[in-house]
């Protein structure tokens, strides 16, 4: 299998230097990786164009963001590209720990059946965002997507953002309604705007290498504490497609990031780590530990979405998956807000949603990171407890802490949600702000996460016996597409056991609010809408 | 989980960085003398019964260094 063919994608002169563009756009996305390129498939979806401006013409350059967790391989399939991930990607969803020579335990991310999308599967950012691409070229009315067109300066005014942009033709300027940076930690746009980008450094490196080889490990996620092959520091084996190896090796803040990633130092890291088989090496990069995010993510008519709004350290997959999420959450209160279906302010939520969820995936990736690396003898002294107990004593291995990897935030205080009328305590992780818990919809209807589709839809689950076409009346009067699940499955993770309830789904297939079926109408669906599209005032 | 043997903690990560932060700044002898104190107030949160389990099961854990591993 050939290593990776970076292509470069075609430039075109801007129709602003050729006398033809209108300098306009409704939504103008600064940075064509994963984030931005989701953000404007999803927009596209909802007939909303967007101009997507990126200062490259290639994919990303190794591997990166490699693991992609079930809720983001969800919103890509409501994007179109799910399956073809999954396909290319290696599924994975077991994780083994090892301290020094022994195995201390394994864990398995997803132990249920009846989701469509695995735990995790690792693939190579450059495949994900070669694919993004690819889905949306078939959208050429609404994206416009434009490579080596470099953001230069920003200007927020009145009703919109004057930005510059430099091309090989030379510049021009572009107004937009709205501008989402989705240009990386390093982003133009917030070093435009003089923001700050505040957090804290952690003083250690790890060593990130793509290794090729023809090996048999299976597709889980090995960690080491202290392994034999890499003394005292820490090492992360995991498979990627194309016999593609992603090795993380701890180096400690005394090293030199640059004298590391030469050859005759990685190497013999590598040979000690992976035997006497041959490889080679795809691609080595250095990586600073930091967690960081901006105070707040809207700027006026300028916000920001994935790693230009906040950065977490490796080894819980939460960098990638945090932005996939940003722009889940964004697409669908952009559309509305750009047809005038709801006011401007329902773009504030977005910070109130997607703060806490940076500020969840900064506090795991924070005390992961602890745990990698003790700063004092104490703290050594406690975690060697920990995996010493962690053979015989099973709460042990519930504080070892290798990385907690990403899972859907559930947007817990939103101003967002209506009602809760189920009894308190029943199917407490699909109360209003959860994200969709996927389950098979019975009677061979496929699975629920790819049945919500991206708009508001209404959700009756219960008996099939006992199902009446008064929830289907409701949803009519209040306008709602109706869905209906009567699997085990689906019944009991929404706590529709004992008898019928009705779940209001947002765009974003977020819980908006939920009823047992008596308690549910047109008049309450309707009240939950308002509040859902930040129209309750 | 199978073969917990106490209530268990519900948080196991906040715990572990309330520990590690309660140690931030101590010397050892210091670090040494607070371990005590906390191993002594979680033996009354336990119990006698289990404070006295405890103890058999931290010195069955043997360092590997000394188990010969």
């Amino acid at each position: 299998m050939p290593r990776y063919a970076y292509r470069p994608f075609p430039y075109r002169k801007a129709p602003e230097l050729s006398g033809s563009g209108r300098g306009e756009a409704a939504v103008a996305i600064v940075g064509a990786g994963p984030v931005g390129l989701t953000l404007a498939i999803d927009l596209a979806l909802h007939g909303v164009p967007s101009v997507v401006l990126d200062d490259n013409d290639v994919v990303s350059i190794g591997s990166r963001a490699i693991c992609w967790a079930k809720r983001s391989l969800e919103i890509f399939d409501r994007l179109g590209i799910g399956e073809k991930l999954v396909e290319k990607g290696v599924t994975w969803k077991i994780g083994r720990l090892h301290h020094r020579d022994r195995e201390v335990y394994s864990f398995d991310l997803l132990p249920e059946p009846g989701h469509k999308m695995p735990a995790f599967i690792n693939l190579q950012q450059y495949y994900v965002e070669e694919y993004l691409v690819a889905r949306a070229g078939e959208f050429p009315d609404l994206i416009d997507l434009r490579w080596k067109n470099r953001v230069s300066d920003v200007k927020p005014g009145r009703g919109g953002v004057e930005l510059s942009v430099a091309t090989p033709d030379g510049p021009y300027r572009l107004h937009a309604d709205w501008v989402v940076a989705c240009d990386g930690s390093r982003s133009t746009v917030r070093a435009a705007l003089g923001l700050d980008f505040a957090g804290r450094v952690f003083e250690e490196r790890f060593l990130i290498c793509d290794v090729e080889m023809e090996a048999e490990f299976p597709s889980e996620r090995w960690f080491w504490f202290e392994p034999p092959f890499h003394a005292g520091q820490s090492a992360l084996l995991h498979k990627q497609p194309d016999n593609i190896y992603r090795i993380d090796l701890q180096l400690g803040w005394d090293t030199d990031p640059e004298a590391e990633k030469a050859p005759e130092r990685v190497i013999p890291r590598i040979q000690a780590m992976v035997g006497e088989r041959p490889f080679e090496i795809d691609w080595v990069s250095v990586y600073t530990f930091q967690c960081r995010r901006m105070e707040r993510f809207v700027h006026g008519r300028v916000l920001f979405a994935g790693d230009s709004a906040h950065v977490v350290s490796p080894f819980g997959a939460r960098g990638g998956n945090g932005g996939i999420q940003d722009a889940d959450n964004l697409a669908w209160k952009l559309a509305l807000v750009l047809a005038g279906e709801a006011p401007e302010s329902l773009i504030e939520t977005y910070d109130d949603e997607r703060i806490p969820a940076a500020d969840e995936n900064i506090l795991n990736s924070s005390r992961s990171t602890a745990f990698m690396t003790p700063k004092s003898p104490m703290e050594a002294t406690f975690r060697k407890a920990v995996l010493e107990l962690a053979g015989t004593e099973p709460f042990a291995r519930r504080l070892i802490n290798s990385g907690r990897l990403s899972t859907a935030h559930h947007y817990r205080a939103t101003g967002l949600s209506g009602e809760d009328a189920l009894l308190p305590g029943e199917a407490p992780l699909a109360a209003p702000g959860a994200p969709p818990v996927d389950a098979p919809l019975g009677a061979g209807s496929g699975f629920l996460s790819e049945r919500l589709g991206g708009g508001f839809r209404a959700l009756w689950l219960g008996d099939p016996r006992h199902a009446s076409n008064r929830f289907e009346c409701e949803c009519a009067e209040a306008g709602l597409k109706a869905l209906a699940a009567t699997s085990p499955e689906a019944r009991r993770r929404y706590g529709a056991e004992k008898g019928p309830a009705v779940y209001l789904f947002r765009p974003d297939q977020h819980v908006a609010a939920r009823w047992p079926e008596a308690a549910f109408s047109a008049a309450r669906a309707r009240a939950a809408l308002t509040r859902a599209s930040g129209r309750a005032g | 989980m199978s073969g917990e043997r106490g209530p268990g903690l519900a948080d196991p990560d906040g715990f572990y960085a309330a520990l590690m932060a309660a140690h931030e700044g101590l010397s050892e002898a210091e670090s040494a003398a607070l371990n005590a104190r906390i191993v002594l107030l979680l033996a009354d949160a336990a119990g006698d019964e289990a404070a006295i389990a405890a103890i058999a099961r931290a010195r069955a854990t043997a360092p590997q260094e000394k188990a010969g591993r």
